[in-house]
C-alpha cells in the first residue's frame, strides 16, 4: 500500500521536474493564459532576447481591456486602451501563440473562456498573470494566479518554481437550500476565516454540497479561493466533469478521451489522506451573503445587521470596521436589507457564465431595475447561448444594458466604471476600495441577489422577494 | 538584481490593514509602459482626494518620505490582484522591504522577484514598530543577515522563506537559475507527455460551440 495521498500531491507529484536543496519545487506547466496586462512579461522576454519556449501550451486572450459596448477596436477612445489590445495581439502573433482576440467568436474572460473551450482539464498544472486562475481548479487541476516576472519565466522555460503550500480541505456537508449559490458558500467560508484565513495554503473543497455543485458553480466556488488567501483551490473531478468536457472544443478526442477518463478517476484524496487543515461547515447554516466592508472577508448574511465596532473586544477589527463603514457610507447596526443601490452589474470571471444568467434572468423577468445597470456575459460563446435563449430581452425589457464580454465593471480597465460615492450591487469577486472607480462602492452577491437588489432598488434577501413575488403575483 | 543584506535607511509607517494591490496602484495606470516610473502611482487614491490634489498629511507627503526606503503596514498586506505592477509602484517609488504581519501569496512572491523584501512580523511587533516610527519617516534598520528589525529601541525578529532570503541576499534571477536545468526539463517533458500523452492541446476540428 503507498501512502494515503491528496488529490493536490498528486497532481503537485507528476509535475514536479526538480526539487532545490532548499526544497522548492520545478514545476512544470501545462497550459499558461496570457492577457493584455501580460505586456510586462513579453518585455522582459524582449529584453533578454529569449523566445516562447513552448507556443503550443500558451494561449492569447483579449479580456481584461476589451470595449463591452462594441467590437470595435477603433472604437476605444482610450489609446492607450486600444494599444493593450493591440500589443496581446502583436505579441502572441510574434510568438506563435494562439489568441482569442476581440473579434473571435470564442473571445471571452480567460476564466470562462478556458473551461468552456476544454483547455481546462483535471490533472493539469495551469498559470496565468491573474489572481483567479484558482477558478479552473473547479476540474481538479492545480491552477494559479502569477506575477509578471513568472509570467516571463513560464513563457521562456514553461516551468515555475515553487514552494509547495499546506493542503486544506473544506468540506460543506449536508444540501444547500433552495436560491444558495456557490458564491454563498464561499463568503460564508471567507467570513468565518478571514481574507487571509487560506493564506499559504492550497484549498480542497469537499463533501455532499459540493458533489452536488455543477461545474459552473464549481468554477465560482474555486475563483474565490484568493478571497480568502488562498493561492489555488480544487475539486476531484467526478461525473459531472467529465460530462461537461466530452466534446469541447480541445478536449481529448475518442480513445484519448477514454484513457483521460481512466487517469482522471485516480484524482482524488485517498480516504486516509492528511490535510494541514481542516474545516467544515454545514449547508443548512449557509444563508443568501452579501458583503458590506471593502474586504470580502466583512461578509454578512441578508437578513443581519451591520456590527457596531463599539461592541468588537479585538481594536484592530474594530478599528477596521469603522474604516470600512466610513469608505461605505454606512453606519454600525444598520439593516443590510435597508441599504439602497445605485447601480447593478452582473459579470466577470466569478459569475457570468450560462448558470449565472438564467439564475439572475429568472428573478428579473417580468420586472423592471430601479437602477440602472449592465449585463456583461462571461464569454462571447455565452452571450450567443443567452441570445438564443432570450436572456437578452430579460435584461433589456427590465432596463439594464445587455453588453459584450470582458472583465469591463469588476475591474474598470476598459473604462466601465461605477461613479464616486456610487453603490453597485455586484456579482464580481473583490469589494476592495475603489476597485470598481475611484470611490465606488461595491456590495458582492450572487446574480439572483443583484437581480432581487436590482428589482427592489435596495439589498434584498431573495427568500422573501420570492415569496412576496408569490402571493403578490409581481412587483 | 541588487543584493540586499542590510538597510538602514528611512522608514514610514502605514497602519492599515488589508492595503491591497488594487489600493497599491489603481487598475487604470496599469496601461502605462514601465518607463514612465511607476513610483507616482503608488497608493495614489490613498494618498490624493478626488480632484488629484495630494493629502499633505499623508505619510508618503512627509518631509524625507521620498527618500524611505521601508514601509511598515498591518495584516494582509498586498491581497488580491496579481498585478505585480504593485510591486513596481513600491520599488521604483524607491522602497526595499515592506513589513507586516502578513502578506497576499502573489504580492509576496512578486516582491521577491523585483528585490523587494517581504518581511513578516508577529502583530504585536508590529504595532510597536508603528508606534516607534510615528507619522513621520523615522531611521529603521532592517538586518536580513539576522533577521532583525530595528527603530531606536525597538528591536524585533522577522521571518521570511529561506528560500526568497537566499535570493534577495544574492541577487539572483530564477530564469537564470532554471536555465541551469535545461536538459532536466527537456528529458521531464518528453517523459510527461508520453505518459499523459492526453494534455497536449487537441486542436480543435471546428471552434465553435454552443453547449449551454
Amino acid at each position: 500500500m503507498s501512502t494515503p495521498t491528496t488529490l493536490f500531491d498528486k497532481v503537485w507529484r507528476a509535475h514536479e521536474i526538480h526539487r532545490s536543496e532548499s526544497g522548492q519545487s520545478l514545476l512544470w506547466i501545462d497550459r499558461h493564459f496570457v492577457h493584455e496586462g501580460s505586456f510586462h512579461a513579453f518585455n522582459k522576454l524582449g529584453e533578454r532576447q529569449l523566445s516562447v519556449a513552448r507556443p503550443d501550451l500558451t494561449f492569447g486572450i483579449a479580456d481584461h481591456y476589451v470595449p463591452t459596448l462594441a467590437r470595435d477596436l477603433e472604437g476605444v477612445a482610450d489609446p492607450k486602451v486600444r494599444s493593450m489590445i493591440e500589443q496581446l495581439s502583436d505579441n502572441t502573433q510574434r510568438h506563435g501563440v494562439t489568441l482569442f482576440g476581440l473579434n473571435d467568436p470564442r473571445q471571452g474572460i480567460v476564466h470562462v473562456l478556458g473551461p468552456e473551450q476544454g483547455l481546462t482539464q483535471p490533472g493539469l498544472v495551469m498559470v496565468c498573470g491573474d489572481s483567479h486562475t484558482a477558478t479552473h481548479g473547479a476540474f481538479g487541476s492545480i491552477a494559479f494566479g502569477i506575477g509578471a516576472s513568472e509570467v516571463a519565466h513560464v513563457l521562456a522555460t514553461q516551468t515555475l518554481w515553487q514552494t509547495k503550500p499546506k493542503v486544506m480541505r473544506i468540506t460543506i456537508d449536508g444540501q444547500l437550500a433552495s436560491g444558495i449559490t456557490a458564491k454563498d458558500i464561499a463568503l460564508t467560508w471567507i467570513a468565518r476565516l478571514g481574507a487571509d484565513g487560506a493564506r499559504g495554503y492550497a484549498i480542497e473543497y469537499a463533501g455532499e454540497a459540493i458533489r452536488a455543485l455543477s461545474m459552473e458553480a464549481r468554477l465560482t466556488l474555486c475563483n474565490l479561493s484568493i478571497e480568502g488567501g488562498g493561492r489555488c483551490g480544487m475539486i476531484a473531478p467526478d461525473q459531472t466533469t467529465f460530462d461537461y468536457l466530452r466534446d469541447r472544443p480541445w478536449s481529448p478526442k475518442g480513445e484519448a478521451f477514454g484513457q483521460a477518463c481512466t487517469y482522471w478517476e485516480t484524482l482524488y484524496s485517498d480516504p486516509d489522506a492528511s490535510f494541514d487543515l481542516e474545516v467544515t461547515l454545514h449547508a443548512d447554516g449557509i444563508a443568501p451573503t452579501v458583503t458590506w466592508g471593502v474586504s470580502p472577508e466583512e461578509a454578512l448574511p441578508i437578513d443581519q445587521a451591520l456590527p457596531d465596532p463599539e461592541h468588537i473586544s479585538d481594536p484592530a477589527k474594530a478599528r477596521q470596521a469603522r474604516d470600512s463603514m466610513e469608505y461605505m457610507g454606512l453606519s454600525a447596526g444598520q439593516k443590510l436589507t435597508d441599504i439602497k443601490i445605485d447601480r447593478v452589474f452582473i459579470g466577470s470571471c466569478t459569475n457570468a457564465r450560462i448558470e449565472d444568467l438564467r439564475a439572475a434572468a429568472s428573478i428579473l423577468a417580468g420586472h423592471k431595475s430601479r437602477v440602472p445597470g449592465m449585463v456583461s456575459p462571461g464569454s462571447t460563446l455565452v452571450k450567443t447561448q443567452a441570445e438564443a435563449e432570450g436572456l437578452d430581452r430579460i435584461f433589456i425589457d427590465a432596463g439594464l444594458e445587455w453588453r459584450h464580454s470582458g472583465c469591463s465593471m469588476c475591474v474598470g480597465m476598459n473604462g466601465d466604471m461605477v461613479a464616486s460615492g456610487e453603490r453597485c450591487a455586484s456579482t464580481t469577486n473583490r469589494n476592495f476600495k475603489g476597485r470598481q472607480g475611484p470611490g465606488a462602492r461595491t456590495h458582492l452577491m450572487s446574480p439572483a441577489m443583484v437581480a432581487a437588489a436590482a428589482i427592489r432598488g435596495q439589498l434584498t434577501d431573495i427568500r422573501t422577494l420570492s415569496s412576496q413575488a408569490n402571493t403578490t403575483g409581481a412587483n | 538584481m541588487q543584493p540586499l543584506t542590510v538597510l538602514e535607511a528611512l522608514g514610514c509607517a502605514l497602519p492599515a490593514a488589508n492595503v491591497d494591490t488594487d489600493q497599491l496602484i489603481p487598475a487604470r495606470f496599469m496601461k502605462e509602459p514601465r518607463s514612465v516610473g511607476y513610483g507616482q502611482f503608488l497608493l495614489y487614491d490613498v494618498r490624493h482626494n478626488e480632484q488629484g490634489t495630494p493629502d499633505p498629511e499623508f505619510i508618503l507627503h512627509r518631509p524625507g518620505a521620498s527618500e524611505a526606503e521601508v514601509l511598515v503596514s498591518r495584516r494582509n498586506f498586498g491581497a488580491g490582484s496579481s498585478r505585480e505592477a504593485a510591486v513596481y509602484a513600491l520599488v521604483d517609488y524607491g522602497f526595499r522591504c515592506v513589513i507586516a504581519p502578513s502578506f497576499g501569496d502573489i504580492f509576496a512572491s512578486n516582491a521577491v522577484n523585483n528585490g523587494l523584501l517581504p518581511a513578516v512580523v508577529e502583530d504585536d511587533d508590529a504595532e510597536r514598530l508603528l508606534a516607534a516610527l510615528g507619522d513621520h519617516p523615522a531611521e529603521i534598520q532592517v538586518d536580513l543577515v539576522e533577521q532583525r528589525i530595528r527603530v531606536a529601541e525597538v528591536d524585533v525578529q522577522f521571518t521570511v522563506s529561506p528560500v526568497w532570503r537566499t535570493k534577495l541576499l544574492n541577487g539572483w534571477d530564477d530564469i537564470d537559475m532554471t536555465r541551469q536545468h535545461a536538459e532536466t526539463i527537456t528529458r521531464f517533458a518528453k517523459d510527461y507527455i508520453q505518459k499523459f500523452s492526453w494534455a497536449a492541446p487537441q486542436l480543435p476540428e471546428t471552434n465553435i460551440i454552443s453547449k449551454g
